[in-house]
């Protein structure tokens, strides 16, 4: 492992040397971006090697709309709530779903198909999944959805807040500010997408798409590649995770996605609307839609005064560069989505790489 | 011991009348039998060696009662047991307060009874008075104990932060997190291929030979809830000093530690039963390391990491596999309720 490191930085401090300058490189991932500050990536690389963590935590990019229709729902004496465990804590306008954890009407649940059997155990409540997450979660609420509707389950509802990574990629670097060399992609979204959904990035603004697995071994050795494709000015799509995603991807389940959902414009926390980047139901599928079925609606909301996630989601800044981290904006009492979610990077920052000075 | 009538305990075995009596003479009374307990007086009158004294107590409430490796009433034995141990003591005797909710199962009781017992002998203390009672259904979970401790300080040792100097040595007694995945798995119904199982051991008997062979050791605690980022924090922040911890140092079983990764807990942040981290000086710490090695409780100690001067608010470093740092903050306490 020493080696595989050595060598690495080694390529690193050439592809600095060469090009004399820093290089950005953002990560989309949540779960890279907690491997990163985990293993003490940062400490090992070139000063000049800058990561940044972008929207790759579906807690942080959530936006307040979203968690205000949820609790709308959770306000019903008719509904029940089910989610994942990261989301109960997201402020929205009146509280989070953990206020409402009180009376019942909130249940934290593993999986789309534990939401499907609280709908089967309460046939009397109406139960809403709060369906959130990238490529790798949709397809399993696809089932949960299809499963619904062959057992003719009609107390079953999802509130789809899923979204797609790469028309948020697009957007980043449409951006006339944008400062991102390359990304390091995803590996759990590749293996259901294929790494080939990232060769339009790599085509259409000149990027590197490097795809890496989630050991610290597997993301130096995938900073180590892009750095070494910015130095040589060869730009490519590659994946460093061969073992596991294929260009194409898990067919069967981009099938059932597609079958259920359609993409639609939608709202992302810090990046705003982007086009076509979530996923709604299709028609077909139209009576598990909360949206459709309740009268309820998804208002965008602007950032809490001087919360700065969105500029954190985007790579403008580091954490500590906002005034609320840290100091009235901390993992016990979050104001911004990325210190709520233990993916996001102000909570990862928080936790693994906060330095306080000592008063004198 | 007369015939159970009851199957199940009612309101009144804690209404300080026949049930009462009944409940405490012939089933309790029979297995944690010493000379103190049987009076049965107000309270227990003790002769101690020495009046250095140390007192603790704790409440346990751990869900499920029984779990791989243990149970409510050998943890809440070996809990209180080890607060007296760490703090340099030599455990003498423990009080045994049961709450417990109406329709629990005589057999119930009586195995946690059972364990209490054989914990206690085992730990050398004896159980010398108590108190029952009863509240309605769904007041409690099953049962809730308090223990309370008392135990004879070692002679000449003296304990505690101001003590601990940079270069100190940090050791931990053996593989970290099995009594908090144990329990989380359990609860979970997620089964490993080896079954994970709680280390929840009394630690007296280690701890008092490391103190008695050795001069060198500044401070100990169990890294109980909180697990071992917990307690080198305190120990840091007490002793306004830096730790640096070698992750390739910490010993972690490979089923608790995928445990971990399955669930999304960090191992250092959860909690041990059965462990004790000690801070030595670095001149004796090799010596504690064997004699900890030689211990059926401290098999696979480890030394850890040091104590470092620090010019910034004292924190606890990881350095990670691949000689990148990390810092280690006091966990949060929420991820894992009721589990001691």
């Amino acid at each position: 492992m020493r080696e595989k490191i050595l060598e690495a930085q080694r390529f690193m401090n050439a592809a600095c040397k060469k090009l004399g300058r820093r290089i950005n490189v953002m990560e989309v991932c949540g779960t890279h971006t907690v491997a990163i500050f985990r293993s003490g990536i940062k400490s090992v690389l070139p000063e000049r090697v800058k990561l940044l963590s972008g929207p790759g935590c579906p807690v942080c990019v959530t936006d307040q709309g979203y968690i205000d229709a949820v609790l709308q729902l959770a306000d019903r004496d008719d509904c029940m709530i089910a989610t994942y465990g990261d989301m109960i804590r997201v402020p929205g306008k009146g509280g989070s779903l953990e206020t409402r954890q009180s009376k019942a009407a909130v249940k934290v649940v593993l999986s789309s198909e534990d939401a499907l059997q609280l709908a089967r155990d309460n046939p009397d409540k109406k139960i809403i999944f709060v369906a959130v997450g990238f490529e790798t979660t949709t397809p399993a609420t696809a089932v949960a959805v299809k499963e619904a509707a062959g057992q003719g389950i009609d107390n079953f509802y999802i509130l789809s807040g899923h979204k797609l990574v790469v028309p948020a990629m697009r957007a980043l670097l449409s951006a006339k500010n944008n400062n991102i060399d390359a990304f390091l992609c995803p590996g759990h979204v590749s293996v259901i997408t294929g790494y080939g959904v990232f060769r339009e990035i790599v085509e259409d603004f000149n990027r590197p798409c490097v795809v890496a697995g989630f050991e610290a071994v597997q993301i130096i050795e995938g900073l180590a590649e892009i750095c070494s494709q910015l130095a040589a000015g060869k730009l490519e799509l590659k994946s460093m995770y061969p073992a596991v995603v294929t260009e194409q991807g898990n067919t069967a389940a981009q099938e059932i996605v597609a079958e259920c959902f359609e993409p639609a414009d939608g709202y992302w926390r810090g990046l705003g609307k982007i086009e076509k980047s979530t996923l709604r139901l299709k028609e077909k599928y139209g009576k598990f839609d909360a949206l459709r079925q309740f009268s309820i609606t998804e208002t965008p909301v602007k950032e809490a005064t001087g919360c700065r996630c969105g500029e954190v989601l985007c790579g403008l800044i580091d954490p500590p560069q906002c005034g609320l981290f840290a100091t009235s904006c901390t993992p016990d009492d979050p104001v911004g989505a990325c210190m709520v979610s233990t993916e996001g990077a102000c909570a990862a920052w928080f936790k693994y790489a906060r330095k306080e000075k000592r008063e004198r | 011991m007369s015939p159970r009538k009851h199957d199940r305990i009612l309101l009144a075995h804690g209404g300080g009348g026949r049930l009462s009596d009944e409940l405490i003479r012939h089933h309790i009374l029979p297995k944690l039998k010493n000379d103190a307990l049987a009076e049965l007086a107000d309270s227990a009158k003790l002769n101690l060696s020495s009046n250095q004294i140390c007192l603790t107590t704790d409440s346990y409430v751990v869900k499920p009662l029984f779990f791989n490796g243990g149970d409510i009433g050998k943890l809440a034995v070996c809990g209180t047991v080890n607060d007296l141990a760490v703090a340099g003591a030599r455990p003498v005797a423990l009080t045994l307060s049961l709450i417990i909710e109406e329709g629990l199962e005589f057999e119930l009781l009586e195995r946690i009874l059972a364990s209490v017992a054989r914990t206690a002998k085992e730990s050398s203390v004896e159980i010398v008075t108590g108190d029952t009672k009863t509240v309605e259904a769904g007041a409690a979970d099953k049962i809730f104990i308090n223990t309370a401790g008392i135990g004879v300080r070692l002679p000449g040792v003296n304990l505690g932060y101001k003590k601990i100097v940079a270069g100190d040595k940090i050791i931990v007694s053996g593989t970290l997190a099995d009594h908090g995945l144990a329990i989380i798995s359990q609860r979970k119904g997620i089964e490993f291929e080896s079954q994970l199982q709680s280390d929840c051991a009394p630690l007296a008997g280690l701890t008092c030979e490391l103190l008695e062979k050795t001069t060198g050791i500044k401070f100990m605690r169990d890294p109980t809830r909180g697990g071992l980022a917990a307690t080198l924090n305190e120990i840091a922040r007490g002793a306004e000093l830096s730790i640096e911890i070698n992750e390739t140092e910490i010993p972690v079983n490979p089923t608790a530690q995928a445990a971990a990764d399955i669930l999304g807990f960090d191992v250092l942040a959860i909690a041990n039963e059965g462990k004790v981290v000690v801070v030595a000086s670095a001149e004796s710490a090799d010596d504690c390391l064997n004699i900890c090695r030689k211990h059926p409780l401290g098999a696979r100690a480890r030394i850890i990491g040091h104590v470092v001067t620090s010019r910034d608010v004292p924190t606890v470093e990881l350095i990670t596999r691949i000689g990148g740092r990390r810092i280690v903050q006091m966990p949060y306490g929420r991820e894992l309720p009721r589990i001691c």
